[in-house]
């Protein structure tokens, strides 16, 4: 089974990162990754780039409205992700717990990755999508 | 401190450490036989004092630290009959503390003597070369694997391969006895002897992935996932040993053929052929996996068996169906593999390929050439092959007659099911 851990920091959090020695940081997480391809469990992991070079896209409003990132409200942001595959829920909970950079406003959310055997086969857009996946090799 | 654990938990962790504890615990002793022993009973006491005190922060070094104490305490009971052990167990006691409760989170501290980052690829490796050792049994390889590697219990072993567990318990104390008698070393096997000794890791791996693959009895859902279980054992090996060709050959092989599962079942359970599987259910990421694995393991000496059969199914994970797929290629590859690993089976699927290439007629002889084989003579493969051979070129009689032999021979439903299937077709 496939599941994705979601990595989720806060002000706070990113401060923290923000002061960290920068190789000293590459080193730990390299580290746990060398652990996750030891164990045999690692599909795919990206990182992102900080969110204030992003932009938000808000939606409640017609027309959509466009602003400088991060979310003004929000706490957490999302700063990466890790692709499991392992046994059990409680598997990919267990290496969450071993996330390498911990401390206030850390947090991994831990979601499942549902097969392609979930979604109704003989709907058109899916059957499209299966088209698009296989000549692209998407994921 | 963590939140207490159930039993779900512990069985978690310990999938993602027990390699590391037996194999530590091996190296610490010298003695694979007691580590396994060793491990068993801090996986016992996790079992007790975790749901209680919850999982603790480092549970490789709690685990470690137990399997520890237990040795020393092992060899002190030795010791009364024996001064080897009092020595041994004077000797073990030193560099760190040996005797009281275990503390509630053991610090990985540099004196802790089994808690050595830089060995365990070693240890890993080793324990891999040892479960796999050909002294044992087949079963007893597969069964020992699964239990040190896969952190897998017992139950869970004898769930997946059909068998009683009181069966999986038996193959491991006789193989532990057999590595015993047969003086076994706990190590990774020298240079001269490693090449062969890798084909039985190789194959250990193939064979749990097939028992997981394979459609025969037993209900999927109560099955543990054996197929999966398998890559990963695989995987870790390529992260291992990046520079076997057959290592990667066998991920890329693994990983290609577990990318047609979701395709290989139509909506009631019934299996559905290659030629009908609906490809847009391949799981496109596993076919990319299998791809660079394969790319991999075409560097530098050319591709083993574990390789040439990846690139046979490289060949249709890229098709867009059956009739576009390059069929002389797999006819070119089943001739080397057919050289490289002769078969009979090898040469079936290579009159298959054969027939998809030149015609059914050219591949009717390949196949009438194997009529004598006593490797095939009680399989229904041969006549199954031959049944769709005759069908193709009109001689219905004869086809009917060589699928009633193969539906006389074949062992499962789902074989079963597609011979019915082709007969009723012939009406």
């Amino acid at each position: 089974m496939k599941y994705m851990l979601i990595m989720r920091a806060d002000d706070t959090a990113y401060a923290q990162m923000r002061e960290a020695d920068f190789a000293e940081m590459l080193e730990t997480v390299g580290r746990f990754n060398d652990e996750l391809i030891r164990a045999g469990v690692l599909l795919a992991a990206e990182g992102l780039a900080d969110a204030a070079e992003g932009v938000v896209v808000d939606h409640s409003s017609e027309p959509p409205l466009v602003t400088d990132g991060p979310y003004g409200e929000t706490k957490e942001l999302f700063g990466g992700f890790y692709l499991l595959n392992v046994a059990s829920i409680q598997e990919a909970v267990e290496w969450a717990k071993r996330m390498p950079i911990t401390g206030p406003g850390f947090k991994t959310e831990i979601r499942r990755v549902p097969t392609i055997d979930e979604f109704p086969q003989d709907n058109e857009w899916i059957k499209r999508e299966r088209a698009w996946r296989e000549s692209t090799g998407q994921l | 401190m963590t939140e207490p654990a159930g039993r779900e938990a512990v069985a978690a962790v310990w999938r993602i450490e027990s390699a590391r504890i037996v194999g530590a615990l091996a190296r610490y002793t010298g003695d694979f036989a007691l580590a396994e022993d060793l491990a068993q009973e801090a996986l016992a006491e996790a079992l007790v004092s975790w749901p209680r005190d919850g999982v603790p922060r480092h549970p490789a070094g709690w685990l470690l630290t137990v399997g520890r104490r237990r040795a020393i305490d092992t060899y002190r009971r030795r010791a009364t009959q024996d001064d080897r052990y009092a020595a041994i167990a004077r000797d073990l006691g030193e560099g760190g503390a040996a005797s009281g409760p275990v503390p509630a989170d053991p610090a990985r501290d540099a004196d802790d003597v089994l808690w050595d980052p830089d060995r365990i690829d070693d240890d890993t490796l080793a324990l891999m070369f040892v479960s796999c050792h050909p002294v044992l049994s087949r079963e007893a390889r597969v069964a020992l694997t699964l239990r040190v590697l896969g952190g897998l219990t017992s139950d869970e072993i004898a769930r997946a391969c059909l068998v009683p567990t009181a069966t999986v318990q038996a193959r491991i104390t006789r193989a532990k006895r057999t590595l015993g008698a047969a003086r076994v070393p706990f190590a990774v096997p020298p240079p001269a002897e490693r090449a062969q000794r890798l084909g039985s890791v190789l194959n250990v791996v193939y064979l749990i992935f097939t028992e997981g693959s394979s459609a025969s009895s037993g209900s999927a859902a109560i099955r543990f996932d054996l197929a999966g279980e398998a890559l990963r054992l695989a995987r870790i090996l390529a992260r291992l040993m990046p520079a076997e060709p057959e290592v990667s050959g066998l991920l890329a092989l693994l990983e290609l053929t577990a990318a047609r599962f979701p395709a290989r079942t139509g909506p009631d359970g019934e299996p559905v052929l290659l030629e009908q599987q609906d490809r847009r259910r391949w799981d496109r990421a596993a076919i990319r996996r299998g791809r660079a694995a394969l790319a991999r393991a075409g560097r530098g000496r050319g591709l083993g068996a574990y390789g040439l059969q990846a690139a046979i199914a490289e060949c249709h994970a890229v098709a867009e169906s059956v009739r576009a797929t390059d069929w002389p290629r797999i006819v070119l590859l089943y001739e080397a593999l057919g050289r490289l690993a002769p078969s009979p089976v090898v040469e079936l699927n290579r009159a298959v390929a054969v027939c998809m290439a030149d015609g059914p007629a050219a591949a009717l002889s390949i196949v009438d050439g194997l009529a004598a084989d006593p490797g095939l003579a009680t399989s229904h493969l041969l006549p199954s092959v031959r049944g769709e051979l005759l069908t193709r070129l009109g001689r219905t009689d004869e086809a009917r007659a060589a699928l009633r032999v193969a539906l006389q021979r074949s062992d499962n439903d789902r074989d079963r099911t597609v011979l019915s299937r082709k007969l009723r077709a012939l009406d």
